[in-house]
């Protein structure tokens, strides 16, 4: 017998303090496995957020840093601009993301910053409590919107990967839903190409995962994956939005990918 | 039959995600606790694994281990 899968290099041992089925640690395992194929563990340094993934720096094998909230592409920004030669990714939740941090990631991607950011939507804050994050969906019950988030009095779910697609200056962006190995599959390629757009020196990447948050949501870890597949794709639709730097004539760059 | 999906019964904290998506219906949970104090995830009929790595691939927990008979060791 062969090992066919096991658990990659590039995480530590410690055991993960997220909760039963979070899918965080998906995407944990994703970007070692693809730092490590891409031969770069070595000079890879990466940035944690302000979120239930602020202990990253314990299960990244790593250089790592903790950013204050919303600034990890600032500070990414810094490291990457000092340490041109090092694989500088930031790892966002959508409270820090698209809520605080609105303003780090628009213009780390306006400036086409050589990072990549792993940006984890689980349309909720999970750390403080399952609060409404800007990623919330119309009807989706949170401590803050407990009588379902309704456009008149809390406004409409961003879509991130729309927003970012008109700006200038991102190479690579795509989104895709951590629900069955296939789209786990799909993320991963995602995942990689964003990486290899840093290594060609081409600029600005992010991948948005679709992720779950059963505690906030309180859900059942299997109830999350099929509310993720019912109710956030739709809204949220996965694929590959740019692959290579715009066209300067500024047409259309979408291609979906399934 | 050596066993094609081992399960680390300590690193599991019972999701069922991998319940969710493997194919042939064949992992369950476990009717004791482990330290953390949850029913941890084990398969029932090794003898149906077909070692496709779903159950892997979903675990968040990386508690899985999935082994496949070596072609060339077994003159296939
Ligand atoms: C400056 C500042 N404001 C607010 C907080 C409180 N806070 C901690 S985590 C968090 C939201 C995290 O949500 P998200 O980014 O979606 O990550 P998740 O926990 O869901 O993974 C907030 C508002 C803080 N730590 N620092
Ligand atoms: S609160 Fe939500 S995002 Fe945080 S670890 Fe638990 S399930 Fe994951």
């Amino acid at each position: 017998m062969r090992v066919a899968f096991e658990r990659p290099a590039g995480l530590t041992d410690c055991p993960t303090h997220y909760c039963p089925g979070c899918t965080h640690g998906i995407a944990h395992r994703l970007i070692a496995e693809v730092i490590t194929e891409l031969g770069v563990a070595d000079r890879t340094i990466g940035v944690a957020p302000v979120g239930c993934s602020v202990l990253a720096y314990d299960y990244f094998d790593y250089d790592m840093i903790q950013a204050s909230h919303g600034r990890a592409p600032a500070v990414a920004t810094g490291v990457k601009r000092a340490l041109p030669d090092r694989t500088v990714f930031a790892y966002q939740g959508d409270g820090d993301l698209a809520s605080i941090g609105m303003a780090e990631i628009i213009h780390a991607a306006a400036r086409g910053e050589n990072i990549t950011v792993i940006f984890i939507n689980n349309a909720i804050y999970g750390m403080t409590g399952g609060q409404m994050a800007p990623t919330t969906l119309l009807g989706q019950l949170t401590t803050t919107s407990p009588a379902g988030r309704e456009a008149p009095r809390e406004g409409y779910p961003l879509r991130v990967a729309e927003l970012l697609e008109q700006v200038r200056g991102v190479a690579y962006l795509a989104r895709y839903p951590l629900t069955k190995p296939p789209e786990i599959g799909r993320a991963r390629n995602a995942i990689r190409k964003a990486f290899q757009t840093q290594l060609a020196g081409k600029g600005f990447s992010l991948v948005e995962l679709l992720s779950t948050c059963p505690t906030g949501w309180g859900m059942t870890p299997r109830e999350a994956l099929r509310w993720v597949e019912e109710v956030m794709v739709p809204y949220y639709p996965p694929g590959e939005f740019r692959d290579g730097p715009e066209d300067p004539g500024g047409g259309p760059s979408r291609k979906r990918v399934g | 039959m050596e066993k094609r999906a081992v399960f680390d019964e300590e690193r599991c904290k019972g999701c069922e995600l991998c319940i969710e998506v493997c194919p042939e219906g064949i992992v369950h949970l476990a009717g004791h606790l482990n330290r953390k104090g949850f029913h941890p995830a084990t398969v029932t009929e090794q003898e149906r694994c077909t070692g496709c790595m779903f159950c892997a691939r979903m675990c968040p927990d990386l508690a899985i281990t999935v082994y496949r008979p070596d072609k060339r060791a077994a003159g296939a």
